[in-house]
């Protein structure tokens, strides 16, 4: 049974948020971040109070990163019992995830690859002018605690209002793992509803078993990881490529198909292969009503190497209940109009990736979907929006009688921040915040 | 018999990356660094091993419990059982060939398991520890010593006892070297479609 009660909701509902925006912390003053956290957690949203009749306004989450675990207190032998991938952190394991060149951590903005990045408070609000107002208030809670700093920020709203779309246009979220027990029933098309433990800590899994949890209980359970991911999305170079891939408007959007394995509608390429179909696009019960082995596959419809074959290759992986994971986040930047050129400004998505084991799910996922240049005998190629890509490997898009083969892919984005982060449940965070000078020395932090 | 001459000039190891154009119609070996690979390149769970002419493999060779060695030995037996049955079984290892062998040291008895694939061990690991739990496979490893008996709830303790106990390979050659599995069946089926063709035509 799952403790609602106890659970971020982040994780397991939707907030109706246009707007948000995200705090990376450090915590500079000891004692001071208890007392930030502790002025907090009553401002924390539970699974239950977000998902009840009467929603919860309250729609802050809490996460942390190893290092800020430590500066919190939390003694030694516990911070050992921490997966080795979420005690080096995102920027240490690089290579692993796949953010190389221009996506290398080198590159990262927002101070994210810092050792001292420990706390990420994220505020959902309604509205932009919701939004100002949790900024504000953040800022002078800040202030009034002293000593927990903003490493930096981000204001994240809706590029469409209305709609889930992102700055290519591509319509997002048609797909998320459903959670057992929370009721919700898996669409057609969809993989049935996944174990608890695959997203929190303390629950049975997809193993069949309780894995082992990081130490003490009362810290983990109910906790999940955190991924967090900045892609910066260059629609400019993005709308210069269709232009000079397709003649005409028919063609441009083709490609733009090709490359997401779903038209810009969000229909997908297996059920409609020549020609967009909106209303399939979002219709939850048909959008998801579809494999790859048995319906397409050589890819004629959706080619191997798009972005939603690779990662999410449905019947054509082995295990896939055990490589879900659940998204949230956002966009941010402003939309760039139509025909507009390139302006410079940057724009793109700021997602978290959600999971009990980043290294089985989050780092699979970026290290073999998406990066993975001999992933399914492709040979050359990564995902074209969220593999590394520069300029040097290739797209195919099967074709009777003949393939066609994109060469030197550009770059459509480049992630400019990660971090991994725990996102504890709220007895954890009461825990965290209590401390206990006694039983937990204060360590020096990391610097 | 190979009769390919060895070249007169030492063996240098070279850094094969993944080969974007493989010429399959030339054999090829490589000599292989003691810690075997060129250069560290960071997997999920450690270092990856490179890609070779043999293609991807591992050797794991670890000392049996005393007493175990009936046991294992009927378990390639329910094995061959478990493909015969369904010979797709083995499917997600993406495999050329598997190697069991039980060997002497001394007092002591050894197993070997040797398997060459064409996926990186390290990406697909947790696949594999899925499939040897699928199939049994986790009963040999349960009589090996060393092994962590906690690793049902202890995935990474599995994979860590694979990875200290692979034997890295210092040469490895492939007759027709990088070709996978899958393209291997791709080409005897398209022989068989030529054939079939010809056939027909008579």
């Amino acid at each position: 049974m799952l403790e609602f009660d106890d659970i971020q909701h982040f994780l397991l509902t939707r907030t109706p948020a246009l707007a948000a925006r995200y705090e990376f912390l450090t915590f500079r003053k000891p004692a001071s971040e208890r007392a930030w956290l502790t002025g907090l957690v009553d401002k924390v949203g539970t699974g239950k109070s977000v998902g009840s009749a009467s929603p919860d306004s309250r729609w802050v989450t809490l996460a942390f990163t190893w290092n800020g675990l430590r500066a919190l207190g939390l003694d030694e032998a516990s911070l050992a019992t921490f997966p080795e991938e979420f005690r080096q952190g995102m920027a240490a394991r690089a290579e692993v995830v796949g953010v190389t060149g221009a996506n290398h951590p080198d590159h990262w903005i927002g101070e994210l690859a810092s050792p001292e990045l420990h706390a990420i408070a994220i505020l959902f609000a309604r509205d932009v002018a919701e939004r100002e107002r949790c900024k504000r208030e953040h800022d002078r809670y800040l202030t009034q605690v002293g000593g927990v700093d903003r490493l930096s920020g981000l204001d994240l709203e809706a590029v469409y209002p209305g709609e889930p779309r992102e700055h290519f246009g591509y319509r997002d979220r048609l797909t998320h793992p459903v959670i057992e027990g929370t009721g919700e029933v898996s669409p057609p098309g969809s993989l049935p509803p996944i174990k608890a433990g695959e997203f929190f800590l303390g629950y049975i899994d997809e193993s069949g078993l309780q894995p082992l949890m990081p130490q003490p209980e009362v810290l983990s359970r109910n906790g999940s990881y955190l991924a967090y991911l900045r892609l910066q999305e260059h629609v400019g170079a993005f709308r210069d490529f269709l232009r000079e891939q397709g003649q005409t408007r028919e063609e441009q959007e083709l490609v733009a198909a090709k490359l997401m394995g779903r038209w810009r509608s969000g229909a997908p390429l297996v059920l409609a292969p020549q020609k967009d179909d909106p209303v399939l696009g979002v219709d939850m019960q048909r959008t998801n009503n579809f494999d790859y082995g048995k319906m397409d596959p050589y890819g004629y419809g959706c080619p191997v190497g798009s972005h939603i074959r690779r990662m999410n290759p449905r019947d054509t992986a082995d295990n896939m209940n055990r490589r879900q994971m659940i998204r949230r986040g956002g966009t941010y930047g402003p939309r760039l109009p139509e025909n507009a050129p390139e302006d410079g400004v940057e724009r793109g998505i700021a997602a978290f990736i959600g999971c009990a084991s980043l290294i089985r799910q989050f780092e699979f996922a970026m290290n073999v979907w998406a990066n993975d240049p001999r992933f399914k005998d492709l040979g050359n190629e990564r995902d074209p929006f969220v593999g590394t890509q520069d300029g040097t490997f290739d797209m195919t898009i099967p074709k009777r009688p003949v393939r066609k083969k994109i060469k030197g892919l550009p770059a459509f984005t480049t992630i400019r921040g990660g971090a991994y982060f725990f996102l504890p449940g709220i007895r954890a965070l009461r825990f965290l915040a209590a401390g206990d000078a006694a039983t937990r020395p204060k360590l020096k932090k990391v610097s | 018999m190979a009769t390919h001459v060895i070249p007169k000039e030492p063996l240098k190891p070279q850094v094969v990356e993944t080969p974007k154009e493989a010429d399959w119609t030339k054999p090829q070996a490589m000599a292989i660094p003691k810690e075997g690979y060129f250069k560290i390149e960071q997997g999920r769970y450690g270092p990856l091993f490179p890609r070779t002419p043999a293609c991807h493999g591992f050797t794991i060779i670890a000392k049996i419990k005393p007493g175990t060695e009936e046991e294992i030995r009927q378990y390639g037996k329910k094995l061959e059982n478990a493909v015969a049955g369904d010979s797709h079984v083995l499917a997600p290892l993406q495999l050329h060939y598997l190697r069991w062998v039980l060997f002497d040291i001394g007092q002591d008895k050894y197993f070997m398991y040797q398997g060459i694939f064409d996926t990186d061990f390290d990406k697909y690991t947790e696949d594999a520890v899925a499939l040897f739990t699928q199939t049994g496979i986790n009963t040999i490893f349960e009589k090996l010593e060393g092994f962590p008996m906690d690793w049902k709830a202890n995935v990474p303790a599995f994979i860590k006892f694979l990875r200290d106990h692979q034997c890295p390979s210092f040469l490895e050659y492939g007759e027709y070297p990088y070709v996978t599995a899958v393209e291997v069946k791709k080409a005897l089926k398209l022989k068989r479609a030529f054939s079939d063709m010809l056939d027909q035509m008579q």
